[in-house]
């Protein structure tokens, strides 16, 4: 079976994103960028289902412009054995991207489509969704386990009561969520290794999808920041403050 | 303008998300229709009727909702939204997973997570772990919008809308429910508690998770947990406080041994008041606590539960 994972490329975690002066939006010059931490859960779960033996190939998608063949290079290095790089220097909303991964569905017809649940930058969580209601395929979002057999995928998902598992015919659609597998780093003979691997390009403007969106962003601004308090002695102190102070107790 | 709310809900009990999702709509103005989706649903539809500023409920109740499938949802919702110009869901696990499926089929965007409505086009919603807050203008013919409840407050209860029957069925044969492992607790939810007290990774372990009960028994409090903590499995996931866990906004947050990565503070930070516990004077917690107290959890924590 053929999985394809689509990757994003996007700031690191670590990285505390500022707020360019003029509002227009954040400043991402000179920042370190890294595969979005949900898409290397996805990556590492395409792994593990090639090392049982229920995976025979793994392609990784990822889009925008030249920069997101570094992340591509780290999918491949991990283990995935091809690439597809759609370029673009537009910045796409989730509908535009579902629409262009939905050309590469097309094409490929994976048995399984394995995307992170959100991105760390714009936070939408909406991507996975979207190409599974234009592909037609059933989802199981947020997947803490994966289990595939007889032609269906089981999916344990991590939901606000607690878990829910759902049974979904393939092809289908998965997003992962942080407890599905902790993703492995990369070993030097396969980073070398990954650099041969092929990497398909295709320019987005080929493949007939109207990149154009509705949505303006008018302007981004930093947070307001929450002024520091105060230390407390002890335990006394602290409950005396939360009664006749903060007044949240009583 | 007409807006269609989705009801929160589990078919028992009506969710006060739900109460802050009508508030949310009011703002942008206009006719709220809520829409009940499940399974013997019909305690939850007379709740929703009686949420000040809706006119109208639709109870879609058929077995093909009972566990709130994205796909069958997003079809009803995808058949019936023709008749709106927006529709509103909460930024739960349940609009999380079908809302984008909405707007896919309707060929729209979905703006996610908004926490203001400045008006019928234009919302707030936070980006980068809300280090960044965005302004974003819609010019679709329907706007699909799913909200960050704790941002809103809740309408009041002392409406009295029509409820109506929708008999839509839609029956994906591509998905279907197995099992649900639901986490029971006397406790209030997450989303709905005045009071939260969360651990991290310094409880050690899941049994002195037990060092929280106690005080939150006298709280009246709802338990949270870091990521750090649900992952070393010490407690379950729907625990997680955070960027990608549960968003809250309590008026006491209690921080019990997490050191406030930013992650953890996205999801908390808008909290009225904040207690950090935390042996680290140095961890970042403090620098958005209201109230610091530096010092051993195993030692503080048995303290606070007697001076309540
Ligand atoms: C993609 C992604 C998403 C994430 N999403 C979330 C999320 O939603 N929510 C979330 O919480 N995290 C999230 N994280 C993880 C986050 O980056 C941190 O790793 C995590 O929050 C750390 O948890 P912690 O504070 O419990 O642990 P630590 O950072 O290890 O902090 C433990 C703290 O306990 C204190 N301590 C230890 N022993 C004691 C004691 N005896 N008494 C008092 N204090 C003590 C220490 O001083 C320390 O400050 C995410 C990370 C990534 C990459």
């Amino acid at each position: 079976m053929k999985i394809l994972v689509p990757i994003k490329r996007a700031i690191d975690y670590n990285v505390k994103v500022r707020v360019k002066s003029d509002n227009s939006d954040v400043d991402l010059n000179n920042v370190k960028m890294a595969i979005n931490p949900f898409c290397e859960i996805a990556v590492e779960e395409a792994i593990r289902l090639k090392e049982k033996g229920i995976a025979t190939e793994i392609i990784v998608v990822s889009i925008g412009p030249k920069a997101v063949q570094e992340q591509i290079r780290t999918g491949l290095a991990l283990g995935a054995d091809r690439a597809v790089h759609i370029e673009t220097d537009a910045a796409l909303d989730s509908l535009q991207i579902a629409k262009l991964l939905k050309t590469v569905v097309d094409k490929e017809l994976p048995d399984l489509v394995i995307l992170g649940k959100q991105a760390i930058d714009s936070d939408n969580n909406q991507t996975g969704q979207m190409l599974a209601a234009l592909t037609g395929m059933p989802q199981g979002t947020f997947a803490s386990e994966v289990l595939v057999a007889d032609g269906k995928v089981n999916v344990t998902r991590e939901i606000d009561g607690g878990l829910q598992t759902v049974s979904l015919t393939l092809p289908a659609v998965v997003t992962t969520d942080l407890r599905l597998n902790e993703p492995r780093y990369a070993s030097l003979p396969n980073i070398m290794k990954a650099k041969r691997k092929p990497i398909d390009v295709i320019s987005a403007a080929d493949l007939g999808v109207n990149l154009s969106s509705n949505i303006k962003l008018l302007k981004v601004m930093a947070p307001e920041q929450r002024k520091g308090g105060v230390k407390v002695a002890d335990v006394a102190e602290l409950v005396a403050k939360l009664k006749n102070e903060a007044k949240v107790i009583s | 303008m007409s807006i269609l709310v989705y009801a929160e809900h589990d078919n028992e009990s009506l969710k006060t998300e739900t109460n802050k999702l009508v508030h949310a709509a009011s703002a942008a103005g206009g006719d709220i229709t809520v829409l009940v989706v499940g399974k013997n649903c019909g305690l939850v539809a007379q709740a929703a009727a009686k949420i000040t500023g809706v006119s109208k409920v639709l109870v879609a109740d058929n077995v093909a909702y009972a566990h709130q499938l994205a796909e069958n949802v997003a079809d009803l919702v995808v058949e019936l939204a023709a008749s709106y110009t927006h529709v509103f869901a909460a930024a739960t696990t349940t609009g999380k997973n079908f809302m984008p499926r909405v707007a896919a089929l309707l060929d729209v965007a979905q703006i996610s997570d908004i926490i203001k409505v400045e008006s019928a086009d234009t919302f707030v919603r936070p980006i980068y772990a809300g280090n960044a807050i965005a302004t974003v203008q819609s010019s679709d013919s329907v706007k699909i919008v799913t909200v960050r409840a704790a941002s809103f407050d809740a309408a009041a209860n002392d409406g009295s809308a029509s409820v109506e029957n929708v008999d839509i069925v839609k029956v994906s044969e591509k998905s279907s429910f197995v099992s649900a492992e639901l986490t029971v607790s006397e406790r209030p939810e997450l989303s709905a508690a005045d009071v939260i007290i969360s651990g991290g990774r310094g409880m050690q372990n899941g049994e002195n998770f037990s060092l929280l009960h106690g005080i939150a028994d006298k709280l009246g409090a709802a338990i949270g947990a870091s990521r750090a903590a649900v992952d070393a499995g010490f407690v379950s996931n729907d625990m997680q406080v955070g960027q990608t866990g549960k968003i809250v906004a309590p008026n006491l947050y209690i921080a019990v041994g997490l050191s406030g990565a930013i992650q953890h503070l996205a999801g908390m930070k808008d909290s009225k008041v904040i207690v950090a516990i935390n042996k680290d004077e140095e961890a970042p917690i403090f620098q958005v606590a209201d109230y610091g107290l530096v010092g051993d959890l195993f030692d503080l924590l048995p303290q606070l539960e007697a001076a309540l």
